[in-house]
């Protein structure tokens, strides 16, 4: 497969049966301030809606924010799925309160690990603020 | 009288059963050697003289025959797609559900040495998936260019990417392949699409595949097609299950077939989670669903379950099948004599029981298999269960079929390996169904009466499947 160029553009929402959406609102200004085009869904979007906004706006990543403590089940599967889609190469950011809060707490290195099993890029705490969560993406895809 | 007779021409045996539909009754068996090697009728005509010799049946006299092949090793298909997870196991569970017998299963870029390994194994057909609609094309083109350049020359069937389908063709048919196309296995990542490519699958075999396993005289002996035999059970199982507009079936049911070499499982039960709370992943089920493990099989593949479980858990089966054994089993020893003599039969009490711990080991495993399980995990609100595959737990029966429930020493034990139990309570497999046994091998032969009668097939099955009452 051939990297495809970047172009800046990013999908955020909150993924499974998640109806917080502060944590991508926040996100999707933080990102717009960097430069970012952004494809913001809100809150309780699936695969399906993830990946097609992604292939509609050719984004670089998605963003999926999760802040009931179920974004080990929401996510499962969601690598293969964008490898069928042609997205083979997007990057799979996750953050929030990710898992359980006492898993969180006690176990992150554990959960951490679980993502990046499951093919995501990186997964972040909820005590990462949207700027870092810019300038990892940032360094992530080469630019500025 | 109406007799009709029905055929099954296993890789090893050509059986035949004679039946008449206007009593609904069984009226003879026979079997003799498969002849497919040098002329499948030699085998046939034996068994239809010995079917005559033991109850008279004359196949002149035959209002119809029906026939299914496992001869020449089966439907051989290689499935090949993107992710083991998606358009892989799609592609998989379109050939089990035509019959197939999956004997290559690869996702991602196809290299020299898979194409080799493929070209190997001598398939029947190739079924090349990968990609949704509009979504990765690059894999399924790089497979195409591999299968292109490859020296294979069974038909190719496409049921990959659709915005690459006229592409593929291209690429295959300029290099000289059999290509067929139809839909995509899985055309968007959350709708499974398998009966176009099993339709393909069927016509397939009846164009390409009689002919070139040698089963052309047959056909036309039979006067009908041939079918895969695991397609005619998969048929057996579907009516038995679901009944007709004026026959009921028996409901919900999961069938388990052991044999030498694997052992098939089908299940007919509608598609549901544990319960109304629990997470489901995975590709969606189906309805109809079949699996097929080739690495089980109480002779050929002996050794494996020996392997998987050990001769301690062995004995303790054993213990539990026939409590009064005598000791001193040893499976390492007899599942090495078993794979050196596949046809062998066994001698002695302690030798049948040991053949029915071995089925009952084996069952379990492969129902395991085929059901889902369960698992826990903890979100803020606290425990959440996850549930993959197929929720089993509420199948009504369990049906063993294959020889050993034939000639075995109380082969209803190996039931009870199908049914749930506390060695794993997070696998879903049926909590407390009715066990029958298809003691007189019979279900293949109602899968082939299914398209043509099926309220007198249906009829038959439930008078000739014996209940089992399992301890």
């Amino acid at each position: 497969m051939t990297r495809r160029n970047v172009n800046k553009s990013v999908v955020i929402g909150t993924i499974g049966s998640d109806a917080h959406i502060i944590g991508g609102w926040v996100l999707k200004h933080a990102y717009e301030d960097a430069g970012f085009k952004v494809a913001f869904l809100g809150a309780m979007v699936s695969h399906q809606e993830f990946i097609n906004a992604a292939i509609e706006v050719d984004a670089d990543a998605i963003l999926v924010s999760s802040s009931y403590g179920m974004g080990l089940i929401d996510c499962e599967g969601m690598r293969d799925k964008c490898i069928e889609a042609g997205l083979g190469d997007i990057i799979l950011y996750v953050g929030g309160t990710i898992a359980a809060p006492l898993e969180l707490e006690r176990n992150w290195p554990e959960v951490e690990r679980r993502f990046r099993e499951m093919g995501f890029n990186r997964a972040f705490k909820n005590t990462c603020t949207a700027k870092e969560s810019v300038t990892t993406l940032k360094a992530d895809l080469g630019v500025e | 009288m109406r007799l009709f007779l029905l055929i099954d021409f296993g890789s090893t045996y050509t059986k035949i059963t004679a039946v008449d539909l206007d009593d609904e009754t069984v009226l003879g068996c026979a079997q003799s050697e498969t002849t497919i090697d040098t002329d499948i009728m030699f085998g046939l005509n034996k068994a239809l003289h010995q079917l005559r010799l033991s109850c008279g049946a004359d196949p002149d006299e035959a209002r119809g025959i029906y026939a299914c092949s496992s001869a020449a090793g089966g439907l051989k298909l290689a499935a090949i797609g993107l992710t083991p997870s998606l358009t892989l196991e799609a592609a998989s569970r379109a050939a089990l559900g035509a019959g197939a017998k999956v004997i290559s299963a690869r996702g991602f870029e196809l290299d020299q040495e898979a194409v080799a390994d493929i070209e190997s194994k001598k398939c029947d057909i190739v079924l090349l998936c990968g990609g949704t609609d509009g979504g990765n094309r690059d894999v399924i083109l790089h497979n195409a260019k591999a299968l292109a350049q490859s020296g294979l020359s069974c038909p190719i069937l496409v049921a990959g990417n659709s915005a690459v389908s006229g592409a593929l063709r291209g690429i295959l048919e300029a290099a000289g392949k059999q290509v067929y196309v139809t839909k995509n296995v899985l055309p968007a990542l959350d709708t499974l699409d398998t009966e176009p490519a099993q339709s393909l699958i069927r016509e397939i075999f009846i164009r390409h595949i009689v002919k070139a396993k040698g089963l052309e005289k047959a056909r036309d002996f039979v006067g009908s097609e041939i079918v895969p035999t695991p397609k005619a059970s998969l048929l057996a199982a579907s009516l038995l299950a679901d009944g007709t507009a004026s026959e009921p079936g028996i409901g919900s049911l999961l069938v388990v077939e052991i044999g030498g070499a694997t052992i098939n499982v089908h299940s007919v039960a509608d598609v549901e989670p544990v319960t109304p709370l629990t997470v489901v992943r995975g590709l969606p089920e189906s309805r109809l669903k079949r699996t097929v493990e080739g690495d089980l099989g109480i002779r050929w593949n002996a050794h494996t379950i020996y392997e998987l479980a050990g001769q301690q858990k062995l004995a303790d089966l054993l213990l539990s099948c026939a409590p009064d054994a005598p000791g001193g089993a040893d499976f390492k020893a007899y599942t090495d004599m078993l794979c050196a003599n596949v046809g062998h039969t066994p001698t002695g009490e302690l030798e049948y029981n040991m053949d029915v711990t071995l089925g009952k080991c084996a069952a379990g495993i492969a129902v395991e298999r085929h059901a889902g399980a369960l698992s826990r995990e903890y979100g803020a609100n606290g425990e959440i269960f996850v549930q993959h595959g197929k929720n089993l737990l509420n199948v009504k029966n369990v049906i063993g079929t294959g020889g050993i429930f034939k000639y075995g020493l109380r082969p209803e034990q190996i039931l009870k390996a199908a049914a749930s139990s506390d060695a794993n309570p997070w696998s879903l497999k049926p909590r407390s169904p009715r066990f029958f046994l298809d003691s007189g091998y019979i279900l293949y032969g109602i899968g082939l009466l299914s398209g043509d009668y099926p309220e007198a097939a249906l009829r038959m099955a439930k008078k000739y499947l014996r209940p089992a009452t399992v301890e």
